[in-house]
């Protein structure tokens, strides 16, 4: 027994195990936050019935589309439209291999992190494309076409404003990034004097027309395409596709956070005053208070089921936040906090996108793309590698 | 150092692994009850008019190609954005003309109205 835990592997097998088993949660979650978001910004309740406010809806969606009939086109190239969405999800899933979630919570460390990162979203258009041309549909193919175009577009203002990070850091490996950040005492996002603001604004945008959502969401552009690439796609195949896409969502958030936004560093890494309040006050609050919120909800609720899963959860968060009050546990878990709480944070910004802007025309995304994203990626990497020279002098 | 990358290939391929298996499983309570019509390709309820694998817009040949340029030229520059405060000015300068040349070239492309989307 002691062999295997101490053995180099146990770790990062565990770790492996315990994100793919996560990520597909964390996916179904994502969307009903996303349900529950967009609703409140439109004033309305979304899913209520199945669980208390709805808290069990991604269980209930994902049992459906696992006992749904699997409907594959005669006219289809039946083993390309067999693993598209095999590819997509596999390329999704793996670019969480070099996330760094905490210190020393993350599968690998590689010193070519980001470019693993990056190459994985671009194995993730193959399955999009191979999708999209296998189904023999013309909405599927118009949509594959649209979404392969948009997301190369995209992916040059992506990788400049990922060479600004990378400038700044001065490494590519993730952990190394955010180490880097801890010793400039300052956050990627504000440093070259400031400047690192542009290309993290570049950033944003790309990378959200790299998930294919609002406002750039053209690929599945309901009103015009049905459903875009996945048109074809039933059953558990439209479940995998939905998968990579919300996994996606919280790569290109996690990646954001750890070149811009400091990683599992706490705000003012360097003030070393501030560990206590933020460290162990700032979490307490937040999941101690979520639960008591959610405990004024009960008294609400008819059902006396219902009652006892709500009343279950707001337990389970208050118990989350005193475990934050215990100081040989929070050394451990405070940087996991903070990076999950700075890409929850990234991934509400982007269902705000949703919930606030029009859908773009094709036209207007491709000039967005190719006659403003990139060439300002082109000149923040010019200029910051003229105030990253002058700072060092 | 290849030792590092054996979690990134396990990784790989438990995350190939997923989907085929879960795709494998559902097959046992799923239900499959496939009939002509329900077969057909969707195109709102009337039979496709026709192949869908016909010709489309060049547009997305000029975007590919585009793309394949401004792509190879930030994997070039990765290498320099690392140490570049190593390389010094004269590091500096040589991108400084090398993104020049890429300028041009997008420059040239404008001009051209390849980046026009009609």
């Amino acid at each position: 027994m002691h062999a295997i835990i101490s053995h180099p592997l146990f770790a990062p097998v565990l770790i492996t195990l315990a994100l793919i088993a996560a990520v597909p949660l964390v996916a179904g979650y994502l969307s009903l936050v996303e349900r529950k978001v967009l609703a409140d910004f439109q004033v309305r309740l979304g899913p209520m019935r199945v669980g208390p406010h709805g808290f069990l809806q991604p269980i209930a969606d994902a049992v459906k589309l696992l006992i749904k009939e699997d409907i594959i086109p005669s006219d289809s190239d039946k083993a390309i439209f067999w693993f598209a969405p095999c590819v997509s999800t596999c390329a999704a899933l793996t670019a969480f291999s070099v996330l760094p979630f905490a210190r020393n919570i993350a599968v690998a460390d590689v010193n070519v992190g980001l470019l693993v990162v990056s190459s994985m979203s671009s194995v993730g258009i193959l399955g999009i494309i191979l999708g999209g041309w296998s189904s023999n549909s013309h909405y599927s193919l118009l949509g594959a076409l649209r979404s392969a175009a948009q997301l190369v577009s995209y992916e040059v203002a992506l990788a400049f404003a990922l060479l600004s990070g990378v400038m700044a850091a001065g490494t590519l490996s993730m952990q190394g990034i955010v180490k880097a950040q801890l010793e400039h005492g300052v956050w990627g996002v504000f440093a070259n004097y400031g400047f690192m603001i542009v290309p993290f604004a570049v950033y944003i945008i790309a990378a959200t027309a790299e998930t294919n959502r609002a406002p750039f969401d053209m690929p599945e552009a309901e009103s015009e395409l049905v459903a875009g690439f996945h048109t074809e796609y039933s059953g558990f195949r439209f479940a995998l596709y939905f998968l990579a896409e919300y996994a996606n969502v919280f790569v290109v958030a996690a990646v954001a956070v750890t070149l811009f936004l400091g990683g599992w560093l706490r705000p003012f890494p360097g003030v070393s005053w501030l560990a206590v309040p933020l460290n162990y006050g700032f979490p307490a609050v937040l999941l101690g208070g979520s639960g008591l919120l959610t405990l004024t909800l009960v008294r609400k609720l008819k059902d006396p089921l219902q009652q006892k899963v709500l009343v279950f959860l707001a337990v389970t968060l208050a118990i989350l936040g005193a475990v934050f009050l215990v100081p040989a546990v929070n050394g451990a878990v405070a940087g996991l906090f903070w990076f999950l709480f700075k890409v929850s944070c990234l991934i509400y910004v982007q269902i705000w996108f949703r919930g606030t802007f029009p859908r773009f025309r094709y036209d207007q995304l491709m000039n967005i793309g190719w006659k403003i994203a990139i060439p300002v990626g082109m000149a923040a990497v010019l200029i910051n590698a003229l105030l990253g020279m002058i700072s060092r002098a | 150092m290849p030792r590092e990358y054996l979690p990134i290939l396990i990784f790989l391929a438990i995350a190939i692994a997923f989907p085929v298996a879960a795709i494998a499983a559902a097959r046992l309570i799923r239900p499959a009850a496939p009939f002509r019509t329900k077969l057909e390709a969707y195109e709102c309820g009337i039979k496709a008019a026709s192949d869908s694998r016909g010709r489309y817009t060049v547009r997305f040949y000029i975007i590919a190609i585009l793309f394949v340029i401004f792509d190879v030229e930030t994997i070039f520059l990765f290498p320099w954005a690392v140490r570049y405060k190593q390389l010094g000015w004269f590091g500096v300068a040589e991108v400084a003309v090398f993104l020049a040349i890429l300028a041009v070239g997008y420059v040239w492309a404008f001009k051209k109205g390849a980046l026009e989307w009609v």
